[in-house]
């Protein structure tokens, strides 16, 4: 498919009844946004991204996907920021509840990434896979359609072939696309996806075209140089829970919260109830909240982590090896959101093997050491 | 035992004309006002579209900033604006604490001595020398306190203003014998919910958000702004890392030194992390003086 069919592709989708949404120039960074044509997708920029540092760049041609990831995910389209999960109103026979219907929007996500598709599959376990489905997680996500489009590019922060999870976008799809310097390279996933491809102006690729393809999604998995070793991570951190090394990343961790704001699998939210002033009417709001907000483990009137260190733990260690216990697989997929965004840059694959580095030596001696530096600064 | 400061006999026959009309009183609420510049208090006129319901819920019985018609205590729940900065304001701050049931201090100046707590960096004498043309006749203590120095405090709301939001929400909470909801997480959370794009990673602006307290919703960084903390400090906040983050950035201590002493100057954590930089600006400036000599 030549790059004109994109909007084709955009026009279809829309006539279909999803709101297209995908990569967009907002606040000097591709975020995820509404797309009514290819003008609006970030055609010829790009994304410099090391620890702690974003910058949008030119690109010397005019790809349309020539970027990997920003700090925005298709989670805030499944599990929204905030979500009315119910409300109740006092009438003259007391309190009625009542739940809404989910919001029936149906959208299509264009240009969603290998690792993206990951943490897609890994929120369907969390609010799908258990006894308890999420209402508006399963509206939203049953009338989805995907477009994946594969990375061509990789950035210093990305780790996908360490957990997994890509850059390939091997299933989970409805389309698939791969953008070469002479168009796209379009996989069908889906009987949905064949109906819209077949409104495409498509044809069967020839070798060349396939061989291109390959190189430039090759060309991704060659730039990832960030490596997350994950043989016996899950025993490695469970066995370390007092390893000294937390506390000297809590030196340096904020606890802002922005690493699982932007990580593409977190899924902790709190629910508030809201009154209006006349206190006969009451929404409960269920919000994004994170682990490490100190009121996030407020118990008995105490929070039950009050250290960054302890924050800081409970997220790795959820992230990395309980997660496997509770969901069966990593919660990381390796797209680096987490370490770019993180305000002082912090790196959790540095951080890992920091523990394992020092792990086996003398613990003890370390702990000592441990104990006269919290004595210096004291 | 000294008598409540505000109890008095006329309070309940005003309560009557009310009574009759509404089966439960009308909880009473006070508004004091110490150092500051009004702006919290305003926020409660602000209220436009729900200062009737306010006004049918609760009984403004002393309000001065809204009207001249002041009913003494005790009262239900009292709103106290500002900090302490005279011995007179020290004695009053307990004066209101005995007539209210519930205090709930509004503001930067009230929750952590507001940009007068500048003072405390500079003798204060110096300032009556220059502002008064007869000092002798003003009676000022040499700090800027919060509130909660002086009285316990049942609730905070920060701000430099407050929000008008958060303070209906507290009232409304209140009213109805609930625990108002006071979220406590940093900036940054308000950001990511509402999509805001990191300012500080994408642009490299320098941005207080992840060391702040939550409740402006963060107002600053949608708009390309650095926060600037006036939510102060949240609990635990680690302004030592990020500020040597922005030092490492190359952010002057120029920038970073009022960024961090404001209105909220005097808060701790925010205090601690200004004395740390300005140490650093000390240091630059004599090892620069003695290069120059």
């Amino acid at each position: 498919m030549l790059a004109e069919g994109l909007d084709t592709l955009i026009r279809a989708l829309a006539e279909d009844g999803f709101q297209v949404v995908g990569p967009t120039i907002d606040q000097q960074a591709i975020v995820y946004g509404e797309i009514k044509a290819t003008s609006d997708l970030p055609r010829g920029w790009t994304d410099l991204q090391e620890a702690g540092t974003y910058r949008l760049q030119r690109r010397e041609d005019e790809a349309y996907f020539g970027y990997v990831v920003g700090s925005h995910s298709w989670k805030k389209y499944l599990f929204p920021p905030v979500t009315l999960v119910a409300s109740a109103d006092l009438g003259e026979n007391g309190w009625r509840m009542q739940t809404p219907e989910p919001d029936p929007v149906k959208y299509a996500f264009l240009g969603v990434r290998a690792c993206e598709l990951a943490a897609i599959r890994i929120q369907d376990q969390v609010f799908l896979g258990g006894p308890f489905v999420d209402p508006t997680y399963e509206a939203r996500r049953s009338r989805a359609f995907i477009v994946a489009v594969n990375c061509t590019q990789a950035a210093p922060t990305c780790f996908c072939t360490s957990m997994n999870t890509g850059p390939r976008c091997d299933s989970d799809f409805d389309l698939a696309l791969t953008e070469t310097s002479s168009g796209f390279l379009i996989e069908i996933g889906t009987d949905a996806g064949q109906v819209i491809a077949a409104l495409l102006p498509v044809r069967p690729a020839n070798s060349t075209e396939i061989d291109q393809a390959e190189i430039a999604r090759q060309r991704a998995a060659d730039q990832i140089t960030r490596r997350l070793d994950t043989d016996g991570l899950r025993d490695l951190l469970m066995n370390n829970l007092r390893h000294p090394h937390w506390e000297e990343i809590a030196q340096r961790c904020l606890s802002c919260t922005n690493c699982t704001m932007v990580c593409p699998t977190c899924f902790c939210s709190s629910v508030s109830e809201v009154p209006d002033l006349t206190g006969e009417h009451v929404d409960r709001e269920r919000h994004w909240d994170s682990c490490f907000n100190l009121d996030f483990s407020n118990m008995n009137g105490s929070p039950t982590r009050n250290s960054i260190s302890s924050r800081y733990r409970q997220w790795m260690t959820h992230k990395l090896a309980t997660w496997h216990d509770q969901f069966g697989s990593s919660g990381c997929v390796g797209c680096g959101r987490c370490i770019t965004w993180c305000p002082v840059g912090i790196d959790l694959t540095r951080e890992v093997v920091a523990l394992r580095d020092t792990t086996g030596n003398d613990l003890s001696r370390l702990s000592d050491s441990n104990a006269e530096s919290a004595e210096a600064n004291r | 035992m000294s008598k409540p400061f505000f109890a008095s006999e006329s309070a309940s026959s005003n309560d009557t004309a009310t009574t009759t009309r509404r089966p439960r009183p009308r909880p009473r609420l006070a508004v004091f006002k110490f150092a500051s510049c009004d702006g919290c208090q305003l926020s409660l006129l602000d209220c436009e579209n729900e200062l009737l319901a306010v006004a049918e819920a609760v009984e403004i019985a002393w309000f001065p900033e809204a009207s001249s018609r002041l009913q003494p205590g005790p009262y239900d729940i009292a709103l106290v604006e500002g900090s302490i900065t005279t011995p007179h304001d020290a004695q009053r701050i307990l004066e209101v604490r005995r007539s209210a049931r519930i205090v709930v201090t509004i503001g930067a100046c009230a929750t952590a001595g507001g940009i007068q707590s500048l003072k405390n960096w500079a003798d204060h004498e110096d300032y009556l020398r220059c502002v008064y043309a007869r000092p002798e006749y003003i009676s000022t203590l040499a700090t800027s306190t919060p509130i909660a120095d002086h009285i316990k405090v049942d609730y905070e709301l920060r701000g430099c203003p407050i929000s008008r939001h958060q303070l209906l929400d507290v009232v409304g909470a209140l009213v109805k014998g609930q625990r108002p909801r006071l979220p406590s997480h940093s900036v940054c959370l308000d950001c990511k919910r509402k999509g805001t794009v990191c300012i500080e990673v994408a642009q490299g602006i320098p941005c207080l958000g992840p060391v702040t307290h939550s409740g402006c919703g963060a107002i600053c960084p949608t708009y390309d702004r650095g926060c600037y903390g006036c939510f102060g400090p949240v609990s635990q906040s680690n302004c030592l890392s990020l500020t040597d983050r922005y030092l490492a950035m190359g952010t002057s201590t120029e920038t970073l030194l009022p960024l961090l002493r404001n209105f909220n100057a005097a808060a701790p954590e925010f205090r601690d992390a200004s004395n740390r930089i300005e140490a650093m600006t000390i240091r630059t400036e004599t090892s620069s003086e003695a290069r120059h000599e």
